[in-house]
């Protein structure tokens, strides 16, 4: 449901989740993502961090100089005029990946869990246009959705302990891209050279909340054509 | 004035790392804060040496951290008490002190707390990413080049040219923290405690959960009565934002206690540690007791208050 203006959750007494919705959806995600926009601009007094969820904002401030009561007000306010902010325009990403294999240790399972083809799963999962939703677990982590129901897959009933840098995966009807090593629980279709985080580029994440991603499927010698 | 050699690790403990106040503005990127757990302890470490408060300290977890001076140097020990030497005698906390070049700073053994925090007059020279001198473990930047100190590292400082002279500054007795194995953490419901019965959230009130040993600087991981979610209500969430502090209830119903390590979190979170006992959860260790009481915004309010005040009142009478 997409909510007719904002709730608000505290979370502590140093920050406030405002709710524009309660699902995965595309509307309810770009409200949040005009709400984060309006009040990074307005750059207010007291408040230390925005994170933009899928349908959440959570605003850390501090209470000592901005009263919660104030910052309610200020949402309010700029949830009204949101149409009228300035709003950085998303961007398109193409993303080469290298399915199956080693790359994509995952990628039989998918198949076999909808009794489809290894190039019909390829084919579904670069077929769509995905939107990126919200950036998290990691640095740079991007939650992309929506997969095509028809390779929706659950996670692994055991998570790998390490997951390599790079590694392109699905979870429910999520998909995203692991930019460095790490644990994670998601199946594992295939593989990426391009760099998603960089902790001393401006700014550090390649993908940003709003952006659209699209994946091509590469071989071995591809992969090293396009990111030379 | 340049960069001096300052410090030149013997013996790192099980992990020591360069921590300021933390980063922030980058959670949009799915960039952690970082940060030293216990900032009270890390503040009053940078203020007995004249830093300002978010300068970089070392955040030494538990004992069998060694370390040699290179140069005459202020110095202040901080937060746990992890049993500090200079040489063969007991290094006095929470008060500026001399070291001399050559002489060993060690941390023999655990008195009470986890975690304690070396000040350095003039700082640490590393270089600061998206504005924070904070070790990320996790990715791996940050801090002595994104990993924890090992035998061997030298670290470099601003410790300035002339010769020290005795700081002599120290907190008032009455305002150290007494770190004992039972915490009480004053909490405030929410975000998502209506997803729990009211019985659920009354005997996470009322019960007492132990620190187990898997706890690190992601989260505590608490064991104890199981907090389970209404009948019908799915225990994971639509991934959100996440603060330290909020006490996330996983798949099985043991409660973890987030820290500085983490941006987002897909579990309900029943309930959310105030900001003046925040400095705690850098002091609790694995074995200890903890109880949750809660208060509501206003009494929060005050608390952060008089937390704060001591800083302040700190700031104005040194």
């Amino acid at each position: 449901m997409f909510f007719d203006k904002p709730h608000f959750r505290i979370m502590g007494d140093r920050a406030l989740l405002v709710e524009w919705g309660d699902e995965i959806n595309p509307l309810i995600n770009q409200a949040v993502r005009e709400l984060f926009f309006s009040l990074d601009n307005q750059k207010i007094q007291g408040v230390a961090e925005l994170v933009p969820g899928y349908c959440s904002l959570l605003i850390q401030y501090d209470p000592l100089r901005l009263p919660l009561s104030t910052l309610q007000e200020i949402i309010t306010l700029s949830s009204r005029k949101s149409q009228a902010v300035y709003i950085a325009d998303s961007r398109t990403h193409k993303i080469p990946v290298i399915y199956g294999g080693s790359y994509g240790p995952d990628l039989q399972w998918v198949a076999d869990y909808h009794d489809l083809s290894i190039p019909e799963v390829i084919r579904l999962h670069t077929g769509t246009v995905y939107r990126g939703y919200m950036i998290g677990f990691t640095p740079g982590f991007p939650y992309l959705g929506e997969l095509p129901d028809a390779i929706a897959a659950p996670r692994k009933e055991k998570p790998r302990t390490l997951v390599p840098r790079g590694s392109v995966a699905i979870a429910q009807k999520q998909t995203g891209i692991y930019p460095s090593d790490s644990p994670g629980g998601w199946q594992i279709l295939g593989w990426t050279a391009v760099k998603l985080f960089n902790p001393f580029a401006n700014p550090p994440g390649l993908i940003g909340m709003g952006d659209q991603v699209t994946f091509v499927s590469v071989t071995e010698e591809e992969m090293k054509q396009w990111v030379l | 004035m340049g960069s001096l050699a300052v410090l030149e690790i013997l013996a790192p403990g099980p992990l020591t790392t360069i921590q300021d106040l933390g980063r922030f503005g980058f959670g949009r990127f799915g960039v952690a804060r970082s940060g030293a757990l216990d900032s009270f302890s890390c503040r009053i470490a940078n203020l007995l040496v004249e830093n300002p408060e978010n300068e970089a300290v070392l955040e030494i977890t538990l004992s069998g951290f060694k370390a040699r001076a290179l140069r005459d140097l202020n110095i202040a020990v901080t937060g746990a008490n992890l049993n500090p030497y200079i040489n063969n005698v007991p290094l006095a906390m929470w008060q500026s002190r001399i070291i001399q070049a050559g002489d060993i700073l060690s941390f023999r053994n655990i008195q009470n707390g986890c975690r304690a925090y070396l000040g350095i007059a003039g700082g640490l020279d590393v270089m600061p990413v998206m504005g924070s001198k904070s070790t990320n473990l996790i990715c791996g930047f940050g801090g002595f080049n994104g990993h924890s100190l090992q035998k061997g590292d030298i670290l470099n400082g601003n410790p300035g040219s002339r010769s020290i002279q005795d700081l002599n500054l120290f907190l008032a007795p009455e305002w150290i923290p007494v770190y004992t194995k039972e915490w009480t953490l004053r909490v405030l419901l929410g975000p998502q405690n209506d997803g729990f019965s009211s019985d659920t959230v009354k005997m996470f009130l009322q019960a007492s959960y132990s620190v187990a040993p898997q706890s690190d600087r992601v989260g505590i991981r608490l064991s104890g009565p199981l907090i389970l979610c209404k009948a019908g209500i799915a225990e994971s969430i639509i991934s959100e934002g996440i603060i330290a502090g909020a006490i996330q209830i996983t798949g099985g119903g043991q409660p973890i206690i987030l820290l500085n390590e983490t941006m987002t979190g897909g579990y309900r979170k029943i309930a959310t540690v105030i900001s003046a006992d925040l400095p705690i959860l850098g002091q609790v260790k694995p074995g200890d007791q903890i109880f949750f009481k809660q208060v509501n915004l206003e009494q929060a309010f005050f608390l952060l208050q008089e937390y704060e005040r001591k800083i302040n009142n700190f700031k104005l009478y040194n």
